[in-house]
């Protein structure tokens, strides 16, 4: 996953068609990555669907999601995803500190979905429902593991890219890198919306 | 403190056994060799300027391929130690351990380090040629997943002098390959050494297809591009929809060995029969990502080789698109056996069967192409000619095999064995072999012996029949795979002598091939044409070794054979001086440590997880976030040829003084 957002700067040869040229074509692989990204997750949730059942004679969901908290997590990543989105607005109006401040907000809501996250986990080990415990476990921590993870590195980049924007502005490249961003972040939005279905709501109903 | 030192070395080197003693010494003698050559010669820094930092396309394809060529060392040493084994019913040369460990480390080294990266080879040598490119999609990237193949195929390979290699089959089902039945370190080399380099090919799969769809010259549309480069496309799509599901399954398998999960094992809810499904859904996908590009070899040697244009183009073109689909819907027939019920296993029984069809109008469409054609029976071509009897029976007896109930009887004999082989040798080396030679000229600038070839070439061929034509028969007689010996009176002894020295045969043929390329470098003549063959496709068209920049104009395509119709056009022409080209500057990506120095760092990380030390898989995970964020914090990255250097360059390579 990492590879692709830190990859390449490509030489493509026509220099008349210029960086516009280059920019789009990073966006378009952008696009095929989040296809493999889509796969992934995919199987994650297929074998989540395939062990939830398994319980061990451990906690089952209704003993342990705390719906509250997962619902305060979703409204905030909900809302991150809308203030990136406002940030690329304010990028195409070439207002670059007004993108900054927004990319500042979505990064602090996502900073805080991440440690509502950590603190659910925490709580769940310490009630002694850990990744070994069982297969449900398994698939559980394994499947909103790996989301949370994709959400952090997420973060990591938009730091990264805020500092770039400081020092270079908006330029075509800058750009495109914000809106690469926010493309992954809308698509983590869309995995935690099935996350939510496939595991709170339906571990609890 | 000696006596913990003592302890700690014990565990951690393989010991005990005499020829792996014999493999770590001659190792070590290799790297101070090549230590003290690198240093009296002064090439460090050449290498690492020209090759390890290098994000040119063709170097990167060159080093895949000495790579792949190295595996097939190694996992044919492995095949031939095997063979040896069984030669005679009551062998006692190799441990049952150590032939487990043996039949695993082949067949992950033949499939993921040996075919894919000879494939991977040409796909970056040939395939932005073939589309009138300057480079691929992403050069960064492209070195990037070269790396991490590298680092990956390391990290596995060196299990077998530390650690202990991995036992467990090829594709490391659980139960077997979890904590409880492999305790050892073997397993983890096995999950972090396909892990790294997966994510590379991962990668190689995405830039290739942008490549394919953005790179290509004006004029050719997707209906006029060259059968190879289909070929690579429908490979690549492939590879974007497995290999993640690949690399869920490792690292869930991880995650079972190392944190105590319960996917794979027994207990604890886990269901080992999901890896199966799983490991298969990646595994018989893979099998048509390296065959489709022996079809597309194929289809360019008949084409130039009988003087002809490829019978048939629109219906290949489909039928490679209709594979590239079923082959992720016949996932199922490799377990038949294990309790899917009658319903799903007609199912998959009939997937697997339709893909007979579009594979069936491809051997046709190869016939017809050769049909009155001006055939030269060059060595490409020969081994084209070769895949195809080899191929139509190794489809036949695949056949006999999706055939659900049979398949009860075939299921883990050397039926199977002799099938696989079958294919995997008869279609996609003897396909790879035909585009190396093929294409050979096109990298280095000359042929390679073609007598040499030949000898190499039916020994290859005798050896192939002799060694698995009977292993068809011994599986009817009942011999299971992964026996590492038999008594005397079961009565395989006979077929299994004829087997090995079949085997052997073929050993012999690559040595052949060895002395092939050494030979012919010393003794070559050099191709001034860039055109050795009469070529039809635009690889053809610009001088050989292709300079960096590839094209110095970049061509305009009006035809699917360009380059064929273009020379037409010119002889009708009379000699008639082409008009003098006007150059421009040419835009080109920096060389980058980066890739090199990531992949290093994954090797460590590996290596870490690997021996549970999180002292050194932390600090490299680390670093290799800190060369992403260097890498994103790169923006001068690319630089101008100017038109003087490339008027010097294209008049030196095509022998004019400027
Ligand atoms: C040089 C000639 C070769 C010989 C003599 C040879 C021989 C063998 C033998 C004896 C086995 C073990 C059968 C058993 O399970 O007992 C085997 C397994 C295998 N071979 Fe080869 N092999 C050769 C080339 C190749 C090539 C070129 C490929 C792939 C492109 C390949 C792929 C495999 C695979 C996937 C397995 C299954 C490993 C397993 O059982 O887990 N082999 N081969
Ligand atoms: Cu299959």
């Amino acid at each position: 996953m990492a590879q692709a957002h830190a990859a390449a700067k490509g030489g493509h040869g026509h220099h008349d068609h210029g960086h516009h040229d280059l920019e789009s074509m990073k966006t378009f692989g952008f696009w095929l990555f989040l296809i493999t990204d889509c796969i992934l997750f995919g199987t994650l949730f297929a074998t989540y669907i395939v062990l939830r059942g398994n319980t061990n004679g451990g906690p089952t969901p209704e003993e342990l999601f705390q719906m509250p908290m997962i619902l305060a997590e979703t409204f905030i990543l909900l809302t991150s995803s809308f203030t990136s989105g406002l940030a690329v607005l304010a990028m195409h109006q070439g207002k670059v500190k007004q993108l900054i401040g927004w990319l500042i907000v979505t990064a602090l809501l996502g900073a805080s979905f991440i440690g509502l996250e950590i603190y659910e986990f925490v709580h769940m080990v310490h009630e002694g429902a850990t990744i070994s415990t069982s297969a449900f476990l398994s698939g559980f921590f394994a499947l909103v593991g790996t989301h949370g993870l994709h959400v952090s590195l997420g973060l990591v980049w938009m730091i990264g890219l805020m500092i770039q924007l400081r020092r270079r502005g908006i330029t075509p490249v800058t750009k495109r890198k914000v809106e690469v961003l926010s493309l992954y972040w809308h698509f983590l939005d869309v995995v935690w919306i099935f996350v939510l279905t496939v595991v709170y709501l339906m571990g609890v109903m | 403190m000696l006596d913990k030192i003592q302890e700690f070395a014990s565990e951690f080197f393989v010991t005990g056994d005499p020829l792996i003693l014999g493999a770590q010494v001659s190792i070590a003698i290799a790297m101070v060799a090549i230590v003290f050559v690198l240093t009296y010669f002064r090439k460090w820094v050449w290498l690492w300027r020209e090759w390890l930092t290098t994000v040119d396309h063709k170097r990167i394809g060159i080093m895949y391929i000495i790579c792949s060529i190295l595996m097939l060392f190694r996992g044919g040493v492995d095949a031939l130690l095997m063979r040896l084994q069984l030669a005679v019913p009551n062998a006692e040369f190799l441990h049952p351990e150590h032939y487990n460990q043996i039949f695993t480390t082949h067949g992950v080294i033949m499939i993921l380090f040996m075919a894919m990266p000879l494939m991977f080879g040409l796909f970056n040598v040939i395939m932005p040629l073939q589309i009138g490119a300057r480079d691929v999609a992403y050069p960064f990237l492209n070195a990037l997943s070269f790396w991490l193949f590298f680092f990956g195929a390391m990290l596995f390979n060196v299990s077998f002098i530390i650690g202990g290699s991995p036992d467990a089959g090829w594709l490391a089902y659980p139960p077997l390959s979890g904590l409880e039945h492999s305790p050892g370190v073997g397993q983890n080399f096995y999950i972090w050494g396909i892990q790294i380099s997966g994510i590379g090919s991962l990668a190689t799969g995405i830039n290739f297809i942008v490549t394919i769809l953005k790179m290509r010259a004006p004029g050719m549309t997707l209906m006029k591009m060259p059968m190879f480069t289909w070929s690579v496309f429908s490979s690549c799509i492939i590879i974007i929809f497995a290999f993640p599901i690949l690399t869920v399954t490792l690292a869930l398998l991880f995650l079972d060995r190392f944190l105590g999960a319960h996917f794979f094992t027994l207990d604890g809810g886990g269901n080992p029969m999901m890896y199966i499904n799983l490991i298969w859904m990646w595994g018989h996908p893979e099998v048509y990502i390296v065959i489709l590009p022996a079809f597309g070899i194929f289809s360019e040697i008949v084409a130039t080789f009988s003087k002809k244009t490829l019978f048939g183009y629109k219906s290949m073109v489909f039928a490679m698109l209709i594979i590239s689909v079923l082959s992720f819907f016949t996932w199922v027939h490799h377990f038949f056996t294990m309790g899917s019920g009658a319903d799903v296993n007609v199912f998959f029984a009939i997937t697997t069967m339709a893909i007979a069809i579009p594979t069936g109008a491809k051997v046709f469409n190869w016939l017809f192409t050769m049909y009155r054609g001006r055939i030269k029976f060059t060595t490409p071509m020969l081994w084209t000619i070769a895949f195809i009897p080899c191929f139509v029976i190794g489809g036949m007896t695949g056949v006999l095999l999706s055939v659900a109930p049979a398949d009860f009887q075939f299921h883990n004999s050397y039926f199977l064995i002799a099938h696989f082989h079958q294919v995997l040798i008869g279609g996609v080396a003897f396909g790879y072999f035909a585009g190396l030679y093929y294409w050979w000229p096109k990298m280095f600038g000359f042929k390679l012996n073609e007598h040499l070839g030949k000898w190499a070439f039916w020994l290859w061929n005798i050896g192939f029949y002799v060694c698995f034509m009977p292993q068809y028969f011994l599986g009817l007689d009942g011999m299971t795979r992964r026996v590492s010996t038999y008594d005397f009176d079961m009565g395989w002894g006979s077929l299994n002598m004829v087997s090995t020295v079949g085997g052997f045969l073929m050993g012999i043929g690559f040595i052949f091939q060895v002395w092939q390329i050494a030979y012919s470098i010393k003794h070559h003549e050099k191709d001034v044409t860039g055109d050795p063959w009469d070529g039809r496709t635009l690889e053809w068209s610009i001088p050989s070794p292709a300079p960096v920049y590839n094209f110095a104009v970049t061509p305009h395509v009006e035809h699917v054979d360009d380059w064929w119709e273009t020379k037409q056009k010119r002889a009708a022409a009379g000699a008639a001086k082409e008009p003098r080209p006007v150059y421009e500057p040419i835009h080109m990506p920096k060389n980058s440590a980066i890739p090199f120095v990531k992949s290093a760092l994954w090797f460590f990380v590996g290596f870490g997880f690997v021996w549970d030390w999180m002292w050194m898989a932390i600090p490299a995970l680390i670093g290799v976030g800190i060369c992403m964020l260097a890498r994103s914090f790169t923006y001068d990255d690319d630089y101008y040829i100017q038109v003087d250097e490339i008027e010097r360059t294209e008049a030196a390579l095509r022998g004019v003084k400027a």
